[in-house]
């Protein structure tokens, strides 16, 4: 494959282009779900795509600026726990890049099961114990309030990974060409 | 003779997801301080060769590599990008990418910074450069801020402040409007001898590149260097037109004029060209074509009237304007590069809104009509091809709007098939969108469009980075359209001669406004309109007014006879 | 759609647009880091002054901001609200008495002091770094911002990758806009008509050019960053970066000295909050 001087950098730019669709995405394409503070993030899924391509430190970070840079514009200034969280999940989600390996342009159903479990894992372990826990200890905020808003974020990024995220897996692994594999055809 | 500074020993090269090499037993030398033009159809390998100047390949792209590179001593194989890019200065094909500063200031300093310069040797040698290249009013202003050739300006700018002495273009020209197009050659010329730099530049512009003087052309098709000479000897065989390549077209115009090649001298530089009795033959030719008389077209279609829009209200890019376009027209819309052009397009089908001013359609107002109801009659084809692309597929892609509109399937297979064959694309129907260059993407969001049958086409750059046989064969698709169901068609372009070819009316754009809208061949004849639009005539116009030819009935004669020809 | 809104900055000529970018992040982190760990009203309010005070001279507009201000305020009113509605009784175990205003002392949503103290503590805290984190946003140069995270101690490949993201965060922008109306063109259906799952499909479908022709940019910034040399040293210089100046260490130990006190009250009132009831 690519050596790893190029690897790297490549690892910069896809953080920082990664980080400016992160942001754009959360800025206008998010359905809020009626609970304060908790929408349907499109984003989500564009993260699992970057995860399965670039690994776990352009994801991690990418979402990490991204959320950041988002939560600054609109609320004035980030929401820590929250963006550290999802900079975690995105870490999460790029260890997953080993097993998919999506270059190869094979994903299997079972690939994409075992994805689906892990992701919600994940998103349990970020959104329901994490994310409140953070918010109750820095933030002092009540239990029930948190622990809503966490499960719910729970349930609407897991199904944006589903969802979303699995398309674009899938999309995104029958663009790679395999290995002489194009031909003309008269 | 001194050494190679590059040199091709039977050099082969095959991108690991290809069947067949892309690059076949290449052997090339090229000297210390020559100017190489490199010119083949589309795909035919160029930016591919490019790539192994500069170290991409083998690098960035993992292929097969047989055979030997040398760039300045050091072997492809095993040199990293680093080390070769002390050599070979690379400015790729878009200036969009090239640009990763926030400010034009920053970008010139890019590579400086990565070789952890001081600030003030940094600030002394942008203060240079800007002054070269003219940036000094630019230097903060973010990329977003800069029209076309600017940008291209910015690029350059960061790849000499390197000081590399081989200086790599890949389709410098291709987004340029023509006065730019010409600053920017003549640059390059300049700078090729005040920096004793060597040049290499791939471009389908063959006739603005020959402005300047040039020591080599080659030729490439299908992987392998057809040609290697000389521009001159290149161009009295005819190869060019062989191959399919558009040549000269004050040579296209000795030879529809009888002329004979061997006879001629210096036939690379229409200045310095000496052919006997020319301005007798070219006046006989002359006086030997009558001119069909062109159709008139009066019913309008799409009516314009006081029409105002600004990104920001302070700065309005489109003021006032008002034009009406006629069922059946073929137009060329043209001017500097970031007069609106692309603005106006947007405006007409939906994707921006006027702040004031109305637009009809067949009589009927489009004010309240969606962007998806105005595409149901006015096709829209945007510059940047990647905008368009949806599916993974070309196929798939040419027939999605189709599907949404529920065409029956064996229709849509049929209309899909004879599209695609139309725009050159039917061998690689079942690759995917991503293995595609430039102008072949390009043709797909075409085909995807072509395929709808609207009533009215606008196409932004159609022929932008395109050979002469693909372009050819659009074109003709697309005048066939135009003539057999009276579709209207709006073209943006650059290309003067595309303009003249093949559009019966030309509307000029400058300063929010129409500066002109005649028969293309009137614009190229008025000084004032050129200037102020940045256009530039043709060779055709130089050659007419060298031997006392009325030069816009001696162009029409051309484009009329070479059609016939055809 | 208006760059300027992501980062409104414009040399305003004030001695903030002259502080080095190193200055105004590390004021920023330490002072929201201090307010987000501390219940302390009266510190609370003492910072909101000082940022309202700094924000007078940063020679901000009002109507520029009034936009950000109204989401900001929207937001608050909201979390408190929902704040209420889970925890009616949260402000009386945190201060540990009980002062009614409305209501019965069984019911479930009643009305205390302790509630709405807590929950105006929460709005302080909600809001008291808005008007840093707009100065902060409008008097940095975002040319300077990489090498000041550079200058900080962040490795200058992350901070070259917020560098990127602020750099093509106006043209992804341009791009998703300009892409959907494409789409919109072709004939998807992105209207309410259409129903859940077709929306998200059609949605799907304008993300797609979107994030293949991001995953392309990719290749290409990367490629044209390596040509350029990035990456070649364990450091690199930056044309933008600014020295620090007195009033770089002077505005440092200001907000050094608000941390201090900021903690020194932590041991005062002997944990995070402080409680006018037991007084
Ligand atoms: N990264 C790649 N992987 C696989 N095949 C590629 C790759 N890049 C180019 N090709 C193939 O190599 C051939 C030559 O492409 P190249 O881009 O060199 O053409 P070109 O002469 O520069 O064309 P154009 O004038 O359209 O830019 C094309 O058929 C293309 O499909
Ligand atoms: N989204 C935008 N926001 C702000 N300004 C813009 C935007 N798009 C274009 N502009 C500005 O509007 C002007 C007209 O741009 P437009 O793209 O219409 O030019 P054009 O005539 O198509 O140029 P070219 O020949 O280079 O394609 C330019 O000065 C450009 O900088
Ligand atoms: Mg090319
Ligand atoms: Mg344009």
């Amino acid at each position: 494959m690519q050596n790893k001087q190029s690897s790297s950098i490549r690892t910069v730019v896809a953080t920082g282009i990664g980080a400016a669709v992160i942001f754009v995405l959360m800025k206008f394409v998010a359905i809020p779900t009626g609970v304060p503070n908790t929408q349907f993030n499109v984003a989500e899924g564009f993260l699992a795509l970057l995860g399965a391509i670039f690994g776990p430190v352009a994801a991690g970070l990418a979402v990490f600026i991204g959320h950041a840079l988002n939560d600054f514009v609109t609320y004035g200034s980030p929401w820590w726990t929250w963006v550290v969280v999802d900079g975690l999940i995105g870490v999460a989600f790029g260890f997953a890049k080993n097993r998919l390996k999506i270059e190869d342009g094979v994903l299997g159903v079972g690939k994409l099961v075992w994805f689906n479990l892990y992701q919600i894992v994940v998103n349990f372990i970020g959104w329901v114990l994490l994310a409140p826990m953070g918010d109750i200890i820095i933030y002092h905020e009540p239990n029930t309030k948190v622990f809503l808003q966490g499960i719910v974020t729970w349930l609407v990024n897991s199904a944006s990974v589903a969802i979303i995220g699995t398309i674009l897996l899938v999309l995104y692994a029958r663009t790679r060409t395999q290995r002489g594999s194009l031909k003309k055809e008269r | 003779m001194t050494a190679p500074l590059i040199s091709f020993k039977d050099f082969s090269f095959q991108y690991n997801s290809q069947t067949e090499p892309t690059l076949r037993h290449l052997n090339l030398d090229i000297y210390p301080g020559e100017k190489v033009l490199i010119a083949g159809p589309s795909g035919s390998g160029k930016s591919t060769l490019g790539r192994c100047l500069n170290g991409l390949i083998p690098q960035s792209y993992p292929g097969k590599l047989t055979g030997q590179a040398v760039i300045n001593g050091h072997d492809i194989s095993h040199s990293s990008i680093f080390e070769l890019s002390m050599d070979v200065g690379t400015v790729l094909q878009d200036p969009d990418s090239q640009f990763v500063g926030l400010t034009v200031v920053e970008d010139m300093a890019f590579s400086l910074e990565n070789d952890q310069q001081t600030q003030p040797a940094m600030q002394q040698a942008t203060a240079k450069w800007a002054q070269t290249l003219d940036l000094n009013q630019l230097l903060t202003h973010r990329p977003q801020e800069l029209s076309g050739g600017q940008k291209q300006r910015v690029s350059m700018a960061g790849v000499l402040i390197d000081n590399s002495k081989i200086l790599l273009f890949d389709e410098p020209l291709a987004s340029l409007d023509p006065a730019s197009g010409k600053a920017s050659m003549a640059l390059i010329d300049q700078l090729t001898h005040t920096e004793d730099l060597t040049v290499v530049i791939i471009e389908h512009r063959i006739e603005d590149v020959l402005q300047q003087p040039i020591d080599r052309l080659i030729v490439m098709q299908d992987g392998a260097i057809v040609a290697n000479d000389r521009p001159e000897t290149i161009l009295r065989q005819s190869l060019m037109a062989q191959l399919g390549l558009r040549e000269p077209l004050y040579l296209s115009a000795l030879k529809l004029a009888g002329v004979d090649l061997d006879d001629c001298t210096h036939l690379d530089s229409l200045a310095a060209l000496t052919v006997p009795n020319l301005t007798t033959t070219l006046q006989q030719w002359t006086a030997g074509v009558t001119l069909n008389t062109p159709t008139v077209h009066a019913d309008p279609l799409l009516q314009i009237t006081d029409l105002n829009f600004g990104y920001s209200p302070d700065k309005p890019i489109i003021k006032d304007l008002s034009v009406t376009l006629n069922r059946g027209e073929m137009i060329s819309l043209v001017g500097q590069n970031g007069t609106g052009k692309s603005t106006l397009s947007n405006l007409i089908t939906g994707f921006l809104t006027p702040q004031s001013g109305a637009l009809t359609f067949n009589g009927k107002s489009l004010a309240d009509q969606s962007v998806k109801e105005r595409a149901d009659h006015i096709g829209y084809i945007l510059q940047d091809p990647n905008q368009m692309l949806s599916k993974t597929l070309i196929y798939d892609e040419v027939a999605a709007g189709l599907t949404l509109r529920g065409v029956a399937a064996d229709e849509i297979e049929e209309r899909v098939l004879a599209t695609l064959k139309v725009c050159g694309l039917y061998e690689f129907r079942h690759w995917p969108i991503s293995a595609l260059s430039f102008g072949q993407k390009k043709r797909v969001t075409i085909a995807a469009i072509l395929v709808l049958r609207p009533e009215m086409i606008i196409l932004d750059e159609p022929t932008a980075g395109q050979d002469l046989q693909h372009y050819t064969e659009m074109m003709n698709f697309l005048t066939q359209l135009n003539r057999d169901q009276a579709i209207t068609i709006m073209l943006i372009t650059h290309d003067m001669h595309l303009m003249l070819e093949y559009t019966d009316r030309t509307i000029v754009l400058g300063g929010g406004n129409i500066l002109m809208d005649a028969a293309p061949a009137d614009v190229l004849t008025n000084e004032t309109i050129i200037d102020q639009a940045s256009l530039a005539k043709t060779s055709l116009y130089t050659l007419a007014e060298q031997h006392q030819l009325n030069p816009t009935e001696f162009v029409a004669k051309f484009v009329q006879a070479e059609r016939e020809a055809r | 759609m208006n760059n300027q809104l992501l980062i409104g900055y414009d040399d305003r000529h004030t001695f903030l647009n002259r502080l080095s970018g190193s200055t105004k992040l590390l004021c920023f982190v330490g002072l929201s880091i201090i307010g987000m760990m501390t219940y302390d009203t009266r510190y609370l309010i003492g910072i909101m002054i000082f940022s309202l005070i700094v924000f007078h001279f940063s020679k901000i507009k009002y109507r520029d901001v009034k936009f950000v201000v109204n989401v900001i305020i929207g937001f608050s009113v909201l979390n408190l609200v929902m704040v209420y509605v889970f925890a009616p009784h949260y402000g009386v175990s945190i201060y540990g008495t009980e002062h009614l205003l409305l209501g019965s002392a069984n019911h479930y949503f009643n009305l205390t002091t302790e509630q709405l103290f807590y929950e105006f503590n929460l709005l302080l805290k909600y809001t008291f770094a808005v008007p840093l984190a707009l100065i902060f946003l409008m008097t940095t140069n975002p040319s300077e911002f990489a090498a000041s995270l550079n200058k900080i101690g962040i490795s200058y490949r992350v901070s070259y990758s917020v560098a990127i993201a602020l750099r093509y965060i106006p043209d992804v922008q341009n791009d998703y806009r300009t892409i959907s109306l494409a789409q919109q063109a072709r004939g998807f259906e992105m209207s309410k008509k259409a129903n859940f799952m077709t929306r998200i499909r059609g949605g799907v479908q304008i993300l797609l050019p979107l994030i293949f022709s991001s995953l392309d940019r990719i290749e290409v910034i990367s490629q044209a960053m390596e040509l350029r040399r990035f990456g070649k040293g364990k450091k690199r210089t930056w044309y933008m970066a600014q020295k620090f100046q007195r009033n770089d260490y002077l505005a440092l130990a200001i907000v050094a000295l608000l941390i201090i006190i900021g903690i020194a009250l932590f041991k005062v009132n002997g944990g995070r909050f402080w409680n006018p009831f037991k007084i």
